[in-house]
């Protein structure tokens, strides 16, 4: 086996590792499904008739509800990450020939993997609500993208918070403010309308331009200076996390 | 010390574990003050000593765990700092704490040290290891439903995963009940038959007495003694002959006849020096006869290592004092 093959082949055994582990809790995978479904029906039926946002409420809600539901599975992450380091297992993997990156990997991978399934789910859910996005085939490519490039951003931040936590239980406190901010942005209604304070926050804030270049995609007409905003958020989202894990995880294992 | 130290006239090519000068401390506190000694090939050496001695330190820098400060360490001929990986894949390490996932069954935990390890035909070792250490019928339930001592079990076959040739085994059978503190010694036996060599910390002198060829005594950071059990227990005078008799009378005329020997009036017996071999053993034996004493009761003690344990750190404890 080569130099190279060896941390792929390791990703892989940990990656099956952390997918046994997400089958044997389904309970967290349906958690991480239903509740932003279940905001949804909220958002679409209840409050969704008193907003004025200048087109069919469900086309407006969709895109933020994407992003909502990739910040909402993040918890169990964190709390996996975190047990990984204080149980016994992870002395185990470091006294081995292991590569060092590929516990990490493992988790970043099924996380990504579980955001994309519950935002297929959302999609789902969407059009069965009357979601009629005009996007064309180039835009959902672009969508797509933006989705996995923020769920692998949001994966690794997260794993970093997990490895950074002190026990299980702040671990899954941590990635609190990561499922508030959506409330805080454009998702379920324009930041003009916001009060002073909220709305400057909701402006310039990173879930704001990630949504808003979903928004555009989804609607046919991408905002190229969101989307640049979008993707510089999201890739340093992405490196901060990344480099966070990892010195982490130095410093632990 | 009195006891031969550490190197055997064999040389470095037998030694699959050598350390020379090992320090390590945490800020202020010195946790090993220079320590040297050999692991030959194939044997199973013991390091024993109280709580906090520093043994959990040695294994973790031996497995290449924690960093030296200062010293030489090499495990299977690699240096543990600079050739970690090469060290890594000839190691095997069960540790205090059972290192199993618990969110996985027994089979999936040893089928998955299987794949990282890249064993050939992973399903037949995994098989057999669950045989040997008689899991077989909870081998599909979650390694969280396991009783502790099922744990260990579960956590040693994983370290035998891949037949590592150095086993590291860390007070392997702290808090198991006595069954299965005989278990595990058998398969530290059974390991060692094939080869294998192993390092083991304990603080139960019976355990380093039943599976070690060498012990090194470890405390507060330093080897105060290495030896073989039998050339321990030779340190500590107190070799002894007890007899016990039917009456007070005749423990009397018995302790008066014997010189050196101490009474004990409640218990009827009484202790005679001696250096326990066949002559001394006669001479000892006529003497009473010339006298018409008949003891009820006649045994040759050894010191055993609890002896041994407590008269070197009592000695140590009384250097520290005297500094």
């Amino acid at each position: 086996m080569s130099a190279v093959s060896i941390p792929f082949a390791d990703s892989a055994i940990m990656l099956r590792r952390n997918l046994k582990h997400t089958m044997r809790n389904p309970t967290v995978v349906f958690n991480a499904i239903l509740f932003p479904i279940v905001m949804m029906l909220m958002f679409v039926y209840v409050f969704g008739g008193a907003f004025n946002v200048g087109e069919k409420y469900v086309d407006y809600a969709t895109p933020g509800l994407i992003v909502m539901a990739i910040s909402y599975g993040l918890g169990s992450t964190a709390t996996a990450v975190n047990s990984d380091m204080t149980k016994g297992i992870i002395n185990r993997f470091k006294v081995m020939d292991v590569s060092r990156g590929s516990v990490l990997t493992g988790h970043v991978i099924v996380t990504a993997v579980r955001c994309l399934v519950a935002d297929a789910a959302i999609i789902g859910v969407a059009f069965a609500m009357g979601f009629r996005p005009a996007a064309s085939a180039l835009d959902w490519l672009g969508a797509i993208g933006l989705v996995l490039l923020v769920s692998v951003a949001a994966s690794w931040l997260t794993v970093a918070l997990g490895l950074a936590a002190k026990s299980v239980e702040s671990a899954g406190l941590a990635t609190v403010p990561l499922i508030m901010l959506p409330f805080l942005s454009s998702a379920f209604a324009p930041a003009q309308t916001m009060a002073p304070g909220v709305r400057q926050f909701a402006e310039y804030q990173p879930f704001t331009p990630i949504i808003e270049t979903l928004r555009g995609l989804l609607s046919g007409n991408p905002p190229a200076s969101q989307a640049m905003a979008a993707v510089a958020w999201s890739a340093g989202f992405a490196l901060v996390g990344y480099l966070w894990a990892v010195s982490t995880f130095r410093k632990r294992a | 010390m009195g006891v031969r130290p550490g190197t055997d006239g064999e040389g470095m090519r037998n030694s699959d574990i050598a350390v020379s000068g090992l320090r390590k401390a945490y800020g202020d506190k010195v946790v090993l003050d220079g320590i040297d000694f050999d692991v030959t090939a194939g044997s199973v050496f013991s390091m024993l000593g109280p709580n906090g001695a520093g043994k959990t330190t040695t294994v973790n820098v031996l497995t290449t765990l924690l960093k030296a400060d200062a010293g030489t360490v090499r495990v299977a001929g690699h240096d543990v700092a600079s050739e970690t990986r090469e060290v890594r894949a000839a190691i095997g390490v069960t540790g205090q704490f059972a290192a199993v996932d618990e969110l996985l069954s027994g089979r999936e935990n040893l089928r998955l040290m299987a794949d990282l390890k890249r064993v050939r035909s992973g399903g037949r070792v995994v098989t057999r290891l669950l045989e040997r250490f008689d899991l077989v019928e909870s081998a599909d339930r979650l390694a969280s439903t396991y009783s502790g001592g099922m744990r260990r079990k579960l956590d040693l076959a994983m370290t035998l995963v891949g037949s590592p040739r150095i086993i590291f085994l860390d007070e392997p059978t702290t808090g198991l009940d006595p069954r299965s503190r005989r278990t595990m010694w058998e398969i530290v036996r059974e390991l060692v038959t094939d080869g294998t060599t192993i390092f083991l910390t304990t603080q139960y002198l019976d355990e380093a007495d039943q599976l070690a060829d060498r012990i090194a005594v470890l405390d507060q950071g330093r080897l105060i003694a290495q030896g073989t059990p039998e050339e321990l227990k030779r340190t500590v005078p107190g070799t002894h002959v007890r007899l016990r008799f039917a009456s007070l009378d005749e423990l009397d005329t018995a302790a008066r006849v014997l010189a050196g020997s101490t009474p004990d009036d409640q218990e009827l017996t009484l202790r005679v020096p001696s250096d326990g071999d066949s002559r001394s053993l006669r001479a000892l034996l006529d003497r009473l006869d010339e006298h018409m004493i008949d003891a009820k009761e006649f045994s040759v003690q050894t010191p055993d290592l609890d002896d041994v344990f407590l008269a070197l750190t009592e000695r140590t404890g009384a250097e520290v004092i005297a500094q």
